[in-house]
């Protein structure tokens, strides 16, 4: 990585940890809607704190947003809250894949498997970035999604090496979600400035090692890759699916009902 | 009869009534009725139980000092689990 | 043989049974009926705590199960009230408390889930137990929660009226049952505290913000005094359970604990309290009261809240779709174990 943080802006920096911070807060938000419908009370337990991981990750992303939104305007009230709250549904930049609806228990570990094995592989490298506090984000979550792949693989390896069911679900999750993939691997012009600064993750460099792991756990699980041609693009520039509208509706209802109150 | 050829237990001691069984230590034998047997001659001899467990220590299911990182360090973070996260105002009483 | 019939599971006596009738044990088992009741009493007037596997009277040990379970399920059903606001939280730090609150819920259900099980009943017994309609849970969990305001009431009154109980019940004399206790209250300290704090914020906040307070104070008080259970003239388990130290406190003297604890705090936050009739008696030290609408009391556990139906059939639609994960574990685990004996043969 090159030392040169010229090119970029802090704009450029506040707009990257902004998106990974929709990323992590889109994922658990659908992590959350499992409380209390979990199979069994353990699992109930356990996708709570996947799910507190992820609003913790979400968190330190906004903050480090909006402090530097404070720096660049001179202000100091900016927080994490308006970066989750008072923004629209064009202007959220997470993945599609991490915004489509809940789904059966199937789904939920197919999308944490995709998700779970390319944050290990994200984090390990934005754990070097030039700046500072994303590093620093990246060595916290790092340790945490090193247990959440392992809780992933485990039950791709249940579901789909367990009952006819279950493979029939998995196999149908894993067909339904994977033509999203595809965009965690791709740069817009903002990400390839802040690549060559040193600052953002090259995730193009990251397909090889992400596939190669995913690909081992699904066929262990006697599960197939499925189809490589479709793809599905656009989170990155706020072009969503439906299913973002209605997460954000929910989620910021409460607080867009009640402007400048503190809670 | 060489002694590798007995098996480990984990020996649990409750010390009172009341309260919960606590690891003691462990010892071989031949199974699990004669574990219970030597756990009482072995950790019990200054009365220190009145009730005790023991379980094959092939049957524990140990975490690994490696994963002690993605294991245990998340939940350093999460201060709002303790009530000294939250302020409380003298006048209402404790809480 | 002292267990006879169960009324959940004779198999699983017999086999507690079994365990039981070994060197000592046996022994203590081969005294009358009556000369082990007047051991287990003794006890209990010792303040000796009972373990899962003494001789205990089939009624303590139905009336334990009838408590724990009841109260495992109150855990588990008070996961929905709450759960329903996790995505509306209306700021990301009120989400993560939030969240954390509930899952605290769930493993708090587990835990006493567990300790009931000590005494012989399975899990997926009680739960069918609660979907029936059986089991019971507390009452006050079939009141909607409408607004961002109820998680701060039922953080503050809910909660707080579930601890002041189960401080009481960390010397109930079921040892399980006291253990599990004494760590989900530890757990639980910072529960009402947060909903406290939900509270301070919005009694000082916008006009519409302490409206809000106002609105879920008045909703949540009453239904929380209810929660202690009847007066004690009127409460069916409440002489035998004295007896045998399951419970420590009446429904009346927990209930009074809360009353007084409370009003200070009702105080402080400048809102008005929902019962006008209370007034401090200086003679008794304490606040007398107004008298609790037990009509609406009865309504409501007998069906007639907002959302009795709704938490049964949210907790029957979840554990039905968990049905396929729960089968398909149990036949990944017969496969690897097919595997391994296979690998065995082979070698």
């Amino acid at each position: 990585m090159t030392s040169s943080t010229e090119t970029v802006s802090k704009q450029d920096i506040i707009d990257y940890s902004a998106r990974l911070g929709d990323d992590a807060i889109v994922i658990g938000h659908r992590l959350s809607e499992w409380v209390s419908r979990a199979p069994f009370i353990e699992e109930d337990v356990a996708l709570g704190n996947v799910a507190l991981d992820f609003f913790g990750h979400a968190r330190m992303y906004y903050t480090h947003a909006a402090q530097l939104s404070n720096e660049q305007n001179g202000t100091d009230d900016i927080t994490e809250d308006d970066f989750a709250y008072l923004r629209d549904e064009r202007q959220f930049q997470n993945h599609l894949l991490h915004e489509l609806h809940k789904g059966d228990f199937a789904y939920t570990t197919a999308r944490q498997l995709l998700i779970d094995v390319y944050n290990k592989y994200f984090l390990e490298q934005l754990e070097k970035s030039n700046d500072e506090t994303l590093a620093a984000i990246a060595v916290k979550a790092s340790k945490e999604t090193k247990y959440h792949c392992r809780r992933s693989k485990d039950w791709t390896l249940r579901l789909g090496d367990g009952s006819s069911e279950s493979h029939k679900r998995m196999q149908l999750a894993l067909n339904d979600i994977w033509g999203y993939s595809h965009e965690l691997f791709e740069l817009d012009d903002l990400e390839q400035r802040l690549v060559d600064a040193g600052i953002a993750v090259d995730c193009t460099l990251l397909k090889a090692d992400w596939l190669k792991e995913v690909t081992a756990i699904i066929e262990e699980a006697t599960l197939t890759v499925p189809d490589q041609e479709w793809a599905v693009r656009g989170g990155r520039q706020g072009y969503h699916t439906e299913h973002l509208g209605h997460l954000l509706t929910e989620m910021q209802f409460v607080h867009r009902s009640f402007p400048g109150a503190k809670w | 009869m060489s002694l590798e050829k007995l098996e480990l237990f984990e020996v649990f001691l409750r010390s009172k009534r009341g309260l919960d069984h606590k690891h003691a230590g462990s010892l071989h034998a031949e199974d699990k009725e004669q574990a219970l047997e030597y756990a009482r001659d072995v950790y019990t001899r200054r009365s220190e139980g009145v009730s005790i467990w023991v379980v094959r220590s092939n049957d524990i299911c140990a975490s690994q000092e490696d994963d002690s990182d993605s294991f245990f360090d998340p939940s350093d973070d999460k201060p709002y689990r303790h009530a000294t996260y939250y302020d409380i105002p003298k006048e209402v009483g404790t809480m | 043989m002292i267990h006879s019939v169960d009324l959940y599971s004779k198999n699983r006596i017999i086999k507690v049974v079994n365990i039981l009738t070994t060197g000592e044990e046996m022994t203590k088992y081969n005294k009358s009926e009556a000369e082990l009741e007047a051991i287990f009493q003794q006890k209990i007037d010792s303040e000796q705590k009972i373990e899962p596997k003494d001789w205990m009277p089939e009624a303590y040990r139905k009336n334990l199960i009838r408590q724990m379970s009841q109260h495992a399920h109150s855990e588990i059903i008070g996961m929905q009230p709450e759960g329903n606001f996790i995505t509306r939280a209306p700021s990301l730090r009120r989400k993560t408390v939030l969240l954390s609150k509930v899952q605290d819920e769930g493993g708090h259900g587990l835990y006493l889930y567990s300790a009931t099980e000590t005494l012989g009943i399975e899990r997926s017994e009680l739960i069918s137990a609660l979907q029936s309609g059986q089991a019971k849970y507390a009452s006050i969990f079939n009141y909607p929660a409408q607004t961002w305001g109820d998680m701060g009431a039922i953080g503050w009154l809910v909660d707080g009226a579930a601890i002041v109980n189960q401080v009481s019940l960390q010397r109930t004399s079921y040892g399980p049952y006291a253990r599990g206790m004494i760590r989900i209250c530890k757990e639980e300290s910072f529960h009402q505290r947060q909903g406290y704090v939900i509270m301070m914020e919005l009694a000082k906040g916008t006009p519409a913000q302490k409206q809000m307070a106002q609105d879920s104070l008045n909703r949540f008080y009453w239904p929380s005094l209810m929660m202690f259970g009847p007066h004690d003239s009127e409460s069916a388990h409440s002489a035998k359970s004295m007896k045998w130290k399951i419970k420590r406190e009446t429904n009346d003297d927990l209930r009074q604990k809360f009353i007084d604890q409370t009003a200070p705090q009702i105080a402080y936050l400048g809102l008005e309290h929902p019962d006008k009739d209370l007034v401090w008696n200086e003679e008794k030290g304490q606040h007398d009261s107004g008298e609790i609408d037990w009509e609406e009391f009865y309504a409501v556990i007998n069906g007639n809240g907002h959302s009795n139906r709704q938490r049964i059939q949210h907790h029957v639609k979840a554990h039905e779709e968990g049905a396929w994960v729960r089968d398909a574990m149990s036949e990944y685990k017969q496969k690897k174990l097919q595997r391994k004996i296979n690998a065995e043969t082979a070698a």
